[in-house]
């Protein structure tokens, strides 16, 4: 069992070494607040970065986070061109308040669902908030757990450091 | 049986990494690990283990070659957290998969997880924290022959702890999004959605004739107009008796579950109400009355509080029968205007009210036979009961404040599965203000103050959080929970808990000591009971 295991890792470690390592991400639909589906390697931002951000209306730290981006949001797009999507991991029970959550907020966010934790899986979330930033490739570069006050400013920083 | 499809996993990448494709191979995944010490603690009767240390991990593994993904989760429980069943015991790599896709097909293999509609016939989903996971093994298609037209069916056991229950489940779905299929330029857009699941198990009963099928069908509508939004699904289980050898002990009526939520909203306003109602609606992966093999999901109808107090006294969906509705409204008061000030102040309100069906859900063998009315509020037993306002507002550049009221009934008799009569219902009122304040730039502290008044259950409860985060990197946090209003005095106990952190891009730990209380914990709907514990904890959270 454990020597298998440890093939398995090896096999794949092997198989991709010789490959130069970036994050694109993976193919996974993702619904959007007028009921359509959306793959999420579809999203686009013509070459400027791309922050995905995942969160839910019951997590107050996310909340949090995006409603302070919100207060600066013009700003950085201004200076860097950012655009901020955010999932939203709600699930049936809550993927109705979404909506009307992100329009009383004020939110200029481009908003999607993600209701059974497809993406959230295929991209490595255990708890949210969980932040991505990607480059004009749409791959991933940096990446952040949870948010505490003040967080958004590193994230301006490497923001600022890919935006041209 | 592992091992085949280990080594199946093994020769597909090896083959496909001989094949010459211009996409490049990625490797991906997290890694969890809880740890928990557990000292003896009489006072709160909290038990040491015997393994003074109990650990659950997981590591998530991804490959993706272009079309092309496989992946397995490594889960060890040695031995599993004292909240965790200890059907979860020692090693192994309960989840593995491959998957690809080619002309709008997808195909998997192997473990997935898989949602009709909004659950009401099928969920197969996790939950780590609350060690919930019902995957399945076996075999699923999606495909989109058209945009807008989405089809799925699938095959397969369903996942209880290291085991796979005894049914087979077989299912399909359909959602068509009309404006996208035919090409409307409509403002009106109408999607909908029809799923079918159905549950083979034989039937080794002595005494009854059971259905060896059981089917499963619901139905979908959502129609969106601009800021409205109406969103309704209608759902059916055939009799499913649970095969019990007295005759009283066998309910072969339906069930049926609906669901109904009408939204509206604009730039600083929203609003959503909606209503359900569920009558003998469990779908279990095998005839059996155990809650670890359902797979179906109706979600609960009250707001999922996070704040500690006011989730103290959780709701969960009743699905043997219970009527609800839910009102929520989001505004925001403008900038400017004399309550905004000058950054605005947000306010939501939420209101929830869940009782029984008329005289109990549907029943139906030789000797009774009886159906709930559709609608009745008024009389019946109250479930539970939700009124809460929370109010946000950012005061000036460096102080924040949130404050919640709330006022809620819980029946503890239902919703903890008590004998009805022995507790009644906790009526309590709640009270929060949360404070942050910014000391400079990447430093700040928050308060949180939290009062729950009550006469039934534990009596009253105050809690204290203080937290010091400097930005990215560290955070530390100390609370105490006090149920000051107990009605035995031994038991007005101080629950003092010491948490730190240090985050790190994708890396994160988090070292803790301190007292939990037992109690429900509810978690995206799903909750469990815990022990009390008593003792230090280690969180690593990593992803790649």
């Amino acid at each position: 069992m454990r020597k298998l295991f440890l093939s398995i890792i090896t096999t794949i470690l092997f198989s991709t070494l010789s490959i130069a390592q970036s994050r694109s991400l993976p193919s996974v639909l993702v619904k959007t607040l007028d009921g359509g589906s959306i793959n999420i390697t579809e999203i686009e931002n013509n070459g400027k970065p791309i922050v995905i951000s995942f969160w839910a209306t019951w997590c107050k730290p996310c909340k949090k986070e995006l409603n302070t981006i919100a207060e600066v949001y013009e700003d950085w797009q201004d200076e860097t061109g950012v655009k901020l999507v955010a999932i939203s991991i709600d699930n049936s029970r809550s993927m109705g308040k979404v909506a009307p959550y992100v329009n009383a907020s004020d939110w200029d966010y481009e908003v999607y669902i993600d209701p059974n934790g497809d993406l959230k899986r295929a991209m490595g979330i255990s708890t949210v908030p969980h932040t991505f930033l990607l480059n004009s490739k749409k791959e991933i570069i940096w990446q952040h757990k949870g948010y505490v006050d003040g967080d958004e400013d590193e994230l301006l920083e490497q923001i600022k450091k890919i935006a041209h | 049986m592992l091992k085949k499809i280990t080594y199946t996993l093994i020769l597909s990448l090896l083959t496909l990494n001989s094949f010459s494709q211009n996409n490049s191979s990625e490797i991906h995944g997290n890694f969890d690990l809880n740890m928990q010490s557990y000292q003896e603690d009489e006072l709160i009767g909290a038990e040491a283990a015997d393994e003074i240390i109990l650990n659950n991990a997981y590591l998530n593994i991804n490959y993706t070659k272009g079309d092309f993904v496989a992946g397995l989760r490594y889960e060890s429980y040695l031995n599993a957290l004292l909240d965790f069943d200890d059907n979860y015991k020692g090693n192994g790599i309960p989840f593995r998969y491959a998957s690809y896709t080619i002309d709008g097909l997808e195909v998997t293999v192997g473990n997935y997880y898989e949602q009709v509609g909004s659950g009401l016939i099928f969920r197969s989903y996790e939950n780590k924290g609350l060690g919930a996971d019902n995957a399945m093994d076996g075999i699923r298609l999606k495909y989109s022959p058209l945009k807008g037209i989405y089809l799925k069916t699938f095959i397969g056991k369903s996942r209880t702890y290291f085991t796979y229950a005894e049914g087979i489940i077989r299912g399909a779905d359909a959602e068509v999004n009309l404006n996208e299929a035919l090409n409307l330029e409509s403002k009106t857009k109408i999607i909908i959605g029809q799923g079918l699941v159905s549950r083979f198990q034989a039937d080794i009963n002595p005494k009854f004739k059971l259905p060896q099928n059981v089917a499963a069908y619901s139905t979908r509508l959502n129609i969106i107009n601009g800021g409205w939004n109406y969103s309704g699904e209608y759902a059916v289980k055939l009799n499913d008796p649970v095969g019990s050898l007295t005759s009283e002990g066998n309910n072969y009526a339906k069930g049926n579950a609906l669901m109904s939520s009408l939204t509206y909203s604009k730039r600083g306003f929203g609003i959503v109400a909606e209503m359900h109602r569920v009558d003998h609606m469990e779908f279990r992966s095998e005839r059996a009355q155990e809650k670890q093999y359902i797979i179906n999901y109706i979600p609960t109808l009250t707001k999922q509080h996070t704040y500690t107090l006011l989730a103290l006294y959780p709701s969960a969906t009743q699905t043997e029968g219970e009527f609800g509705t839910q009102i929520d409204v989001f505004y925001k008061i403008k900038k400017g205007s004399l309550l905004g000030g000058k950054y605005g102040t947000k306010l939501i309100f939420n209101f929830s009210r869940i009782n029984a069906l008329n005289v109990g859900s549907s029943f139906l063998n030789d000797n009774r036979k009886h159906t709930p009315m559709f609608i009745s509020i008024k009389g019946e037993e109250l479930y539970y009961k939700d009124i809460n306002l929370e109010v946000y507002k950012k005061i000036n550049k460096k102080i924040r404040a949130t404050g919640v009221i709330a006022k809620q009934s819980y029946n503890k008799d239902v919703l903890e599965g008590k004998t009805p009569g022995t507790y009644g219902i906790v009526e309590s009122t709640i009270a929060i203000a949360d404070i942050s304040y910014k000391i400079k730039k990447g430093y700040t502290v928050r308060i949180e103050l939290q009062e729950l008044l009550a006469d039934g259950g534990e009596g009253s409860w105050s809690m204290g959080l203080a937290e010091y985060t400097i930005s990215p990197h560290w955070f530390f946090a100390v609370q105490d929970m006090y149920n000051w209003g107990n009605h035995e005095i031994s038991k007005q106990l101080h629950y003092v808990n010491i948490n730190f952190g240090y985050l790190k891009g994708a890396n994160r730990i988090e070292i803790g000591y301190g007292k939990k209380r037992a109690g429900i914990f509810c978690v995206g709907g799903v909750c469990k009971e815990v022990p009390s514990s008593n003792g230090f904890s280690l969180a690593i959270s990593s992803s790649f």
